[in-house]
Parts: structure tokens; C-alpha cells; sequence
């Protein structure tokens, strides 16, 4: 009963969400097939239930339940959430409600940046995840950020202000690319924040080509009201690097979902996280990392606080194909938390077909140490200050990972602001 | 001055503290001596308020006031000051950072100003030549990777830093070779003057040839069965406990 009962309520969403596509069709720009060919696997997938093992954690119920509209009337005041944004001095690109305002921007010059359509990309694979092949239904706007052979193009942010427009609950499906040109750098500074309840289903497609180096710092700062599905495809060639590190602070139910492909020799990604979530928030970092080319390296380290009724959820996948020889894996999951009540699961994954490989991982789940605490306290510092420096601690080995100093400063200044609104 | 009345305590059913009594005057350095298990360590986690112990009876004041009542940091900044036999690690948080935050807090709490970096750093630089420790022991993690007698020093500036009124070193001896331990008696030595006390909690005589006390007391099965002068501890490095807690039975 209450199976048939929890089908029903997705399969109810899912229909929703294809009644939007109808509805819309006729004005969406772009790839006309390539949405019609999503919308049809997404109608024979709907939205995934707990059966399929890639969601076993995460139930979508709470987004389901949820009767998301198109907003009708753009937001034109959003001066609180543009404040709240980090200090980055850096050329930004805002989308409010996933619609590209070029008012609220600034774009750069040494990057190419099309913006006003979905930037598909070519990577995302919607046959495998719904919502991805929802997004590529749905997609409305998008940046599409290409850096050419060669040059260093600094910093770049790009901002998604998600609200509750005029009183109706949004959905969005922004649907960036970006594309590294040999030798290139770019640090891409993806900040996420917002009021109210919505949803922001975003996916990337990234392309790091022969020794360019993308440093990917995401700020997810949702309104803790909110839905945030994000899905990033990374492909890197041989000696280039994706360095991305996510934070995660917001967002009622979030799931950042990473694929990486190291596709050359030599490539390296990085997929570092932190996480603090309290009350009920749910959250979950889903990684898979494939190595497809001998004498590649990725590293994990993703690190969660929990507290309250919060849940983590981490899945890590390495993948290492028969021909990727001299592989260096390494992926370390460590959670601390703060009630009796949090929860977190993890599920750490390794295919390995190449014999000659170095692969370790590991998982730890802990409380703040009594012995560290009273040490810190018979010194004189107050019990809250000194259980907040115990927190800061045990994320300062993933966050001191973070070599862009404006980027490790906002979201420090995040995490502190996180602290005073308190437990 | 700490005034110690009747002092009782437990962890859980069994009872470690049975009825200590003990002063330590203003200015004055007292050593508390006894076998493994007499309650030596309980009786430094029960003053300085580590949770865990059941306080079953008697008081524990600090210049009146009633430590037993007060938090962990409340006591420290009152001016009470733990020494730990076992420094505890505090990987990801900078020793200069902790130094900093600790003695601000306690300025805080006292209503006084807090220092600023340089301030600090010039302090602490000053007490960390004097305990012969290398400038980049502030950069490290707090006690992380550090030897057992650079664990001690550390613990000795600490003190030299925060100032405490009474410091209460339990076997901050234990693990040091004689050069550390020369080196931290100094820096007990040099915190010595009319306004701080110290209760240095010992199993061995050795530490006492660098930190002379006033009086030495011998705890044994909780309870203080003998108290003395400097000579006690000599007595009890010659003929050893044994002589002393049956002559006390």
C-alpha cells in the first residue's frame, strides 16, 4: 500500500514535469531532438525511487510532493540575495530563477561566454540519469564558457539566485558548459543562493583539454527551504586537471552529483567536499570517477558535519579501466556528528581492472572528541567557541586544500555564518 | 589561595577521592607525592572540572570562590591552570591560533582587553625563547606530530602565556629526559612569585631537586597520610611508599 502509495506521488511529479515540457515546447530554444529524445526517457523513467541502488539514500518523495510552476513575472529585486553573494573580485555571471540577467552581471573579457539557451554540452548522458534527461527536457538558459588554448583566464563567477517568484514555487533547469582550450586555466567560482522553497535542477558539462587546469570552488548556499539537484560532467585529457571542491550549507533536500572522467594520461581530478547540515536537511555528494588512462590520480576528501535530524549521504565510485595502469586512487569520507539524531551513510565503490594500481579509501564517522573538548575548555575558552574550533578543525583538512585564497575566504566566511544562525 | 576541605570523589560507583584535605597558601608551591592509583590525577581532573567525576563530598575553593561549581573555563579564568600528564592533539587547529583564542577568552571573561596578533605573537615569542622551543611550534597543529618533552614544553607555555594563579602540574615530569626536565622546572620556576601557586603532582622525587616545594604531601588510597616539608620527598625516594602507607594503616 504505501509502495503503490510512494510511486503514485512520483509518478504524479514526473507527469507534471511533462506537462510542463508539453506546454512549453513550442518556445524552447536549442537542440529540439535532443529534448524530445530526453523527454521520452525521462516519461519511461520518471523520477527515481529507492529501489534503484544510485538512489537508495536519497528519497526524491519531498521534492515530489512539492507543485513547482513556472514563475510568471521575472524577480526584479533581488538586491538582499546579491548581497549575501561572496566577495570574489571577479567578472560574474548572474542567473535569477535560472534566467541569465545581464543587468545583475559582468562579463568577462579574456573568456568567450554565449548566454541566452541551454549550453548542453556533449557529455551529460540523460539515458542514464532522469534528471538529467528532466534538465535537458527543461533546460531554458544556460552559460556557455569556452577559455582558449593557452590563456589564463583568472577568476569567473556565475551566481544562481533561486526565489519563490511572485508567490508561486519555481522550478529551474540551468545547463552550463564550459570547455578548457589546451593549456588553459580557469577558476570558476559556482555560488548557489536563494529564498524560499524551489528548485534548481542544474547541470554542467565540463571539458578540461591537454595541461589546462579548472579550479571548480562551489559555494551551495541554498535557502534551506529549497531543492538542489546539481550534475557535473567532467572530461579531462592528458595532463589537465579538475580541481573541485563543493561546499555544501543549504538546500532542504541537495544532491551534487560529480562524473569524472580522466580520459588522457596524467589527468588528475579532485573532488573535495565539506558539509554542515542541521534540522532536516538532507544532503548528498555522488561521485563517480573513471579512469580511463594510465598513470592518472583523483583524490576525495569530503568531509561532513551533522546535526540536528540532518542526514549525509556519500556515494563514491572509482572506476579504473583495464588499460589505466599506475592508477593513484585515494578517497577519505569522515563525518562528525553533533546529535544523536543525525545520520549518515556511505557507500564507497571501487571497479578496478587494471592490475597495477594504488587505491585506497576510507570512512569514518565520529563525534566531537570529549578529551579535545575539555583540553580546550581548561584553557578558558567557553564551551560553544571551543566545539565550533573542534568543527573548523576537522574541516580545515579539506578546506585548507583550497589554494584559491578569495574562494577558501568566502567560504570560511560562509561556514561562519552558517555557525551564528545557530544549531 | 586553594583550600581544599574533605574532598570526596567518584567515578561512577567507585570512589577515588576519600576525603582530601589540603591548602596551598598564596605564593606558595606545594607537591602532592603517592604511588600509581592513589588518586593523584582524579584529584587534578576534579579541580580543574573534567567531566566524568562524581564530586561526593567535601569543597574546593580558589580565593573563596567555589571552584567545584564553576565550569572548565570559568576556573580558568579564575586563574586555575592544568598541566596535562597526556597533552591532548588538536589536529587542524594552529598553536598559535589556540594560544590566542584561550587567552583572549580568559581576558574576556576577566572584563580585560584582548591582545592583538602582533601582541600576542611578541609574548609568545618572548616565553618560547625562554623555554628554549623553536618560533615554528606556533605554526604547528596543537601537540600533533611533537615528541613527549616537546609535548611538556608546550603545556609549560601555555602556562607561561595564560598566567595562571595556581597551576596544577600533574606528573609533568613523567616522559621528560633530564634536559626537558630541567628546562620545564625553569619555566615553573620562572612563573614562581608572591601571587602564583602550584600544586606539582609527582610520582618520582626527581622533579622536586628543580621545583623546590614548600610542602610536600603523600596521597595514598585517597587520602593525604602524610604532610612535610622538602625533606618528605627525600624520605619517600629512600624507603619508598611501602614504609609510609603502612605506618599511615
Amino acid at each position: 500500500m504505501s509502495a503503490a502509495l510512494k510511486t503514485g506521488v512520483l509518478d504524479l511529479a514526473a507527469e507534471a514535469f511533462l506537462a510542463r515540457y508539453e506546454g512549453l515546447r513550442a518556445r524552447l530554444t536549442g537542440d529540439a531532438a535532443l529534448r524530445e529524445q530526453a523527454a521520452g526517457l525521462f516519461r519511461s523513467a520518471g523520477l527515481p525511487g529507492p529501489r534503484e541502488e544510485a538512489w537508495r539514500y536519497t528519497a526524491l518523495r519531498p521534492l515530489a510532493e512539492v507543485r513547482f510552476a513556472e514563475p510568471l513575472t521575472p524577480v526584479e529585486d533581488c538586491a538582499d540575495l546579491l548581497a549575501r553573494l561572496p566577495a570574489i573580485s571577479a567578472p560574474r555571471l548572474v542567473f535569477v530563477d535560472g534566467r541569465f540577467r545581464e543587468d545583475l552581471s559582468r562579463v568577462p573579457e579574456c573568456v568567450a561566454v554565449r548566454v541566452g539557451g541551454p549550453a548542453f554540452g556533449g557529455l551529460a548522458d540523460p539515458a542514464r540519469e532522469a534528471l538529467v534527461a528532466l534538465n535537458t527536457m527543461l533546460a531554458e538558459d544556460g552559460a556557455e564558457i569556452a577559455v582558449a588554448d593557452g590563456v589564463d583566464a583568472g577568476t569567473l563567477m556565475i551566481a544562481s539566485l533561486g526565489t519563490s517568484g511572485a508567490g508561486r514555487i519555481g522550478a529551474f533547469h540551468p545547463r552550463h558548459a564550459i570547455t578548457l582550450g589546451r593549456g588553459a586555466k580557469l577558476t570558476l567560482v559556482d555560488v548557489a543562493i536563494g529564498e524560499g522553497v524551489y528548485l534548481n535542477n542544474a547541470v554542467t558539462s565540463v571539458r578540461v583539454a591537454e595541461d589546462a587546469a579548472l579550479t571548480h570552488l562551489r559555494l551551495q548556499m541554498e535557502s534551506e527551504a529549497a531543492f538542489s539537484i546539481a550534475t557535473i560532467y567532467a572530461e579531462v585529457a592528458a595532463r589537465g586537471t579538475y580541481d573541485s571542491f563543493t561546499l555544501t550549507l543549504g538546500a532542504r533536500l541537495s544532491r551534487a552529483e560529480i562524473h569524472a572522467r580522466l580520459a588522457g594520461p596524467e589527468a588528475i581530478a579532485h573532488l573535495n567536499a565539506a558539509r554542515l547540515l542541521r534540522g532536516v536537511q538532507h544532503g548528498d555528494f555522488t561521485t563517480v570517477v573513471r579512469h580511463d588512462a594510465p598513470n592518472c590520480a583523483s583524490r576525495q576528501t569530503v568531509k561532513t558535519v551533522l546535526a540536528g535530524k540532518s542526514r549525509g549521504v556519500f556515494q563514491g565510485k572509482i572506476e579504473v579501466a583495464r588499460i589505466a595502469q599506475k592508477t593513484d586512487g585515494y578517497q577519505m569520507n569522515q563525518a562528525m556528528l553533533l546529535s544523536p539524531d543525525a545520520e549518515m551513510d556511505s557507500k564507497p565503490q571501487l571497479e578496478i581492472y587494471a592490475d597495477d594500481v594504488k587505491c585506497s579509501h576510507g570512512a569514518t564517522v565520529g563525534e566531537i572528541d570529549p578529551e579535545q573538548l575539555f583540553y580546550l575548555r581548561s584553557r578558558g575558552v567557553p564551551q560553544e567557541m571551543a566545539r565550533m574550533m573542534l568543527i573548523r578543525a576537522f574541516l580545515a583538512e579539506a578546506i585548507d586544500g583550497v589554494a584559491h585564497d578569495e574562494g577558501r575566504a568566502a567560504m570560511e566566511a560562509a561556514i561562519e555564518a552558517w555557525w551564528e544562525q545557530g544549531l | 589561595m586553594l583550600e581544599i576541605q574533605n574532598l570526596a570523589a567518584a567515578i561512577g560507583d567507585k570512589p577515588i577521592l576519600r576525603g582530601i584535605d589540603l591548602v596551598v597558601p598564596k605564593g606558595e608551591v606545594h607537591a602532592i607525592m603517592g604511588p600509581n592509583g592513589s588518586g593523584k590525577s582524579t584529584l587534578s581532573y576534579v579541580l580543574s572540572g573534567r567531566p566524568g567525576y562524581d564530586v561526593t563530598g567535601g569543597s574546593a575553593t580558589f580565593d573563596g570562590q567555589d571552584l567545584l561549581e564553576m565550569e572548565p573555563e570559568e576556573r580558568a579564568a579564575l586563574g586555575v591552570f592544568l598541566a596535562f600528564q597526556y597533552p591532548v592533539e588538536l589536529p587542524g587547529v594552529g598553536n598559535a591560533n589556540f594560544l590566542r583564542t584561550a587567552l583572549n577568552a580568559q581576558r574576556r571573561a576577566r572584563g580585560e582587553a584582548e591582545l592583538d596578533a602582533p601582541a600576542f605573537l611578541k609574548l609568545a615569542r618572548a616565553e618560547m625563547k625562554r623555554l628554549s622551543m623553536p618560533d615554528d611550534m606556533l605554526k604547528r597543529n596543537v601537540n600533533v606530530g611533537f615528541s613527549g618533552g616537546e609535548k611538556k614544553r608546550n603545556e609549560v607555555l601555555q602556562m607561561a602565556i595564560l598566567k595562571p594563579r595556581i597551576a596544577i602540574l600533574d606528573e609533568t615530569d613523567s616522559g621528560l629526559d633530564i634536559d626537558a626536565l630541567k628546562i620545564v622546572a625553569e619555566g615553573v620556576n620562572a612563573q614562581r612569585g608572591p601571587d602564583f601557586s602550584a600544586l606539582v603532582i609527582t610520582h618520582y622525587q626527581r622533579l622536586l631537586d628543580y621545583i623546590v616545594p614548600d610542602r610536600v604531601h603523600v596521597l595514598a588510597g585517597g587520602r593525604i597520610i602524610r604532610s612535610g616539608g622538602p625533606e618528605l620527598a627525600l624520605e619517600l625516594e629512600a624507603n619508598g611508599y611501602g614504609a609510609i602507607v603502612d605506618a599511615a594503616a
